[in-house]
């Protein structure tokens, strides 16, 4: 088990170097560097001191330098200068990141708090008009764009009715850490939340459907039933304790699904997370920025798959690579 | 389902006539399942209606910026309204929605051919290859994909709608080799390929002739279902400025309208029917997906 880990580690580290690259040559080739956001807030610099600025900044090295430097930085965990907020990225980032993550955790949990049960009623009476229902709604769910459906849904709820903010993580009056602001912030969570999960459950009601419909008909559950076992006993301590596990297991890959299910929602309901400043950075051209969020996303997908990977294996031992 | 088809009398006698392909196969379970037929029909009707229309209508004409009917609601002369800028909305609904569906289909041909011939060859042949290609794949699967996209949407000079295929094409493809790979893996331990390996057939032969054919539902049910979701990605990065050029509007241009408050609010008749209409197209795509899947899946049973 400890040599299938480190090698999964090992496997990593390559994975993460050409992502780097990847970005790095990629920021390389926007159009425009770091200082044309400089220059344009002070129409007074001429040609030599933009010059002189390019040297102090390294920018005239050659490409491996200036890679070596940025490695190097990242490495101790300097995501580098924001050209138009004026401030490190690490500080930029700090509070967005924390919204972000929220929101995404709030997503998750609303996933299981819906799609699981619905994943047992669905699985245990099959055929049923309420698997029909479930079946239906995972299909349609499956279908719908995420923006449209979190657009919708600000529209019916969000402007129609009311009941919800429309926008923002948290009321502006409210004094910081009082009760009222933390209800503040759950208030402008619930919404986008509860768009983002409701897209996001029919993995989890298909996997556990077919899941049950396939244990039930196993020989242990047929034991279990023959010596009398109560029905909801078989189902909790028989069949469902086989299946919940690989559930917690996939979380990791939902990472990649979170990352981009966020870009759309933080822009819809205005929700400042890292979805929304990447989408700014990129249109204010603030690349140090976009560099070092898609470096993250690509880091947090990688570790996600990573523990996703470890954990079905030390479930079941036939995924274990050789 | 499955009884239905057991008992066709067809399939019963099927071993003494020749066998029905594949392909005939899932089509008449297709036309079997009430809600995928309803969908395959509603689906032709818009693409007719959408693909006819704008042989009929003038983009140039829709494009143009008329100052004195801004945000008129839904009229005589304007069906749906009109936008911002006074342009006809059902106008650019048409063109919206030609564009998204005609790239969507770009985009899932273009990654099913590459998807085959790279998934057909690592599966097929195995060893180095098959190794190196695999761990290209799993690179690609674990990036961020839409990040990335948005990046090089922003930075490719000359930005038009052929380079926007190629972009979500190189990061579409992996998922497509995967299957293809697994699949072509059990293929490929069979008899009839051992058989006719023996019988010295070129590899060449043997992919495109044996094995491609008996993938044949796979690949069918796979396009679908992508088909579906390529038109939603492009529709959503559309939606968010890095989609479509605005020389050609899609479905998700027409949405993003809806970014501006008081257009979501008070203006539906701009951003509301586009949303339906990319809603209901990946509806019908997906149910007659589904079908199709169930179809292949019976037909492996049976098999």
């Amino acid at each position: 088990m400890l040599k299938f880990i480190l090698r999964r580690i090992m496997m990593m580290i390559p994975q993460l170097f050409i992502l780097s690259v990847l970005v790095f040559l990629l920021a390389k080739a926007m159009p425009g560097d770091a200082l044309t956001g400089q220059l344009a807030s002070n129409p007074k610099i001429d040609a030599q001191t933009l010059e002189e600025m390019k040297e102090k900044l390294g920018l005239n090295d050659p490409v491996h330098v200036q890679y070596a430097r940025w490695m190097k930085n990242l490495l101790q965990g300097d995501l580098g200068i924001s050209y138009i907020h004026k401030q490190p990225v690490n500080d930029l980032l700090a509070g967005r990141m924390w919204n972000t993550i929220l929101l995404s955790a709030a997503i998750l949990i609303l996933t299981y708090m819906i799609a699981i049960p619905l994943g047992i009623v669905s699985g245990r009476w099959t055929d049923s008009w309420a698997d029909k229902l479930i079946v239906g709604y995972s299909y349609v769910s499956f279908a719908t764009p995420l923006f449209i459906f979190a657009l919708i849904m600000l529209f019916i709820f969000g402007f129609k009715l009311g009941w919800f903010p429309t926008g923002g993580s948290v009321d502006i009056q409210v004094e910081k850490g009082t009760f009222a602001y933390y209800l503040s912030k759950l208030n402008h969570l619930l919404l986008p939340a509860l768009s983002g999960a409701l897209i996001n459950t029919v993995g989890t009601i298909q996997y556990l459907r077919s899941e049950i419909i396939d244990t039930k008909v196993k020989d242990f559950v047929k034991t279990a039933r023959a010596k009398g076992v109560p029905e909801s006993s078989i189902y909790w301590r028989h069949i469902l304790r086989n299946s919940f596990l690989p559930i917690a297991a996939f979380l990791g890959y939902e990472i990649t699904g979170l990352i981009g299910g966020s870009i759309f929602l933080e822009s819809i309901f205005s929700y400042p997370g890292i979805g929304q400043l990447f989408l700014q950075s990129i249109l204010q051209r603030d690349y140090s920025v976009v560099t070092a969020l898609v470096m993250i996303s690509g880091l947090a997908t990688l570790i996600g798959t990573l523990l996703s990977d470890i954990i079905l294996s030390a479930v079941d031992p036939r995924i274990r690579i050789e | 389902m499955m009884k239905a088809e057991l008992g066709d009398p067809q399939l019963v006698h099927g071993q003494n006539e020749k066998s029905p392909s594949s392909l005939s196969i899932m089509w008449r379970e297709l036309v079997k399942d009430k809600l995928a037929l309803g969908s395959l029909i509603l689906l032709s009707l818009i693409l007719i209606v959408v693909y006819g229309a704008s042989v009929l209508l003038d983009q140039d004409e829709i494009v143009k910026v008329d100052l004195l009917s801004i945000y008129s609601p839904p009229s005589a002369e304007h069906w749906l309204g009109t936008d911002y800028g006074g342009r006809d909305i059902f106008g650019q609904l048409i063109i919206g929605a030609r564009n998204s569906f005609t790239i969507g289909l770009a985009i899932t041909l273009i990654t099913g051919l590459i998807g085959l011939t790279v998934g057909l060859i690592a599966g097929y042949f195995g060893g180095v290859i098959d190794n190196i290609i695999m761990r290209i794949i799993d690179f690609i699967l674990v990036l961020p994909f839409l990040m990335l996209v948005i990046v090089f949407v922003a930075i490719v000079p000359k930005y038009n709608i052929f380079t926007f295929i190629l972009i979500m094409s190189a990061f579409l493809w992996t998922g497509k080799a995967r299957l293809i790979r697994a699949k072509t893996l059990a293929e490929r331990e069979l008899d009839y390929v051992s058989a006719s390996k023996t019988l010295g057939t070129p590899d060449w032969k043997i992919i495109v002739f044996q094995i491609l054919p008996n993938l044949s539902s796979i690949i069918i049910v796979n396009l679908t279902l992508n088909l579906a979701g390529n038109i939603g990605i492009e529709s959503g990065l559309s939606y968010l400025g890095f989609g479509l050029p605005e020389s050609t509007p899609s479905l998700g241009t027409l949405v993003s309208y809806a970014m501006n408050p008081d257009v979501l609010q008070n203006k539906w008749w701009v951003w509301l029917p586009a949303s339906l209409l990319i809603l209901v197209m990946m509806l019908c795509i997906n149910f007659i997906g589904q079908a199709l899947k169930r179809a292949a899946d019976a037909r492996q049973r049976l098999g």
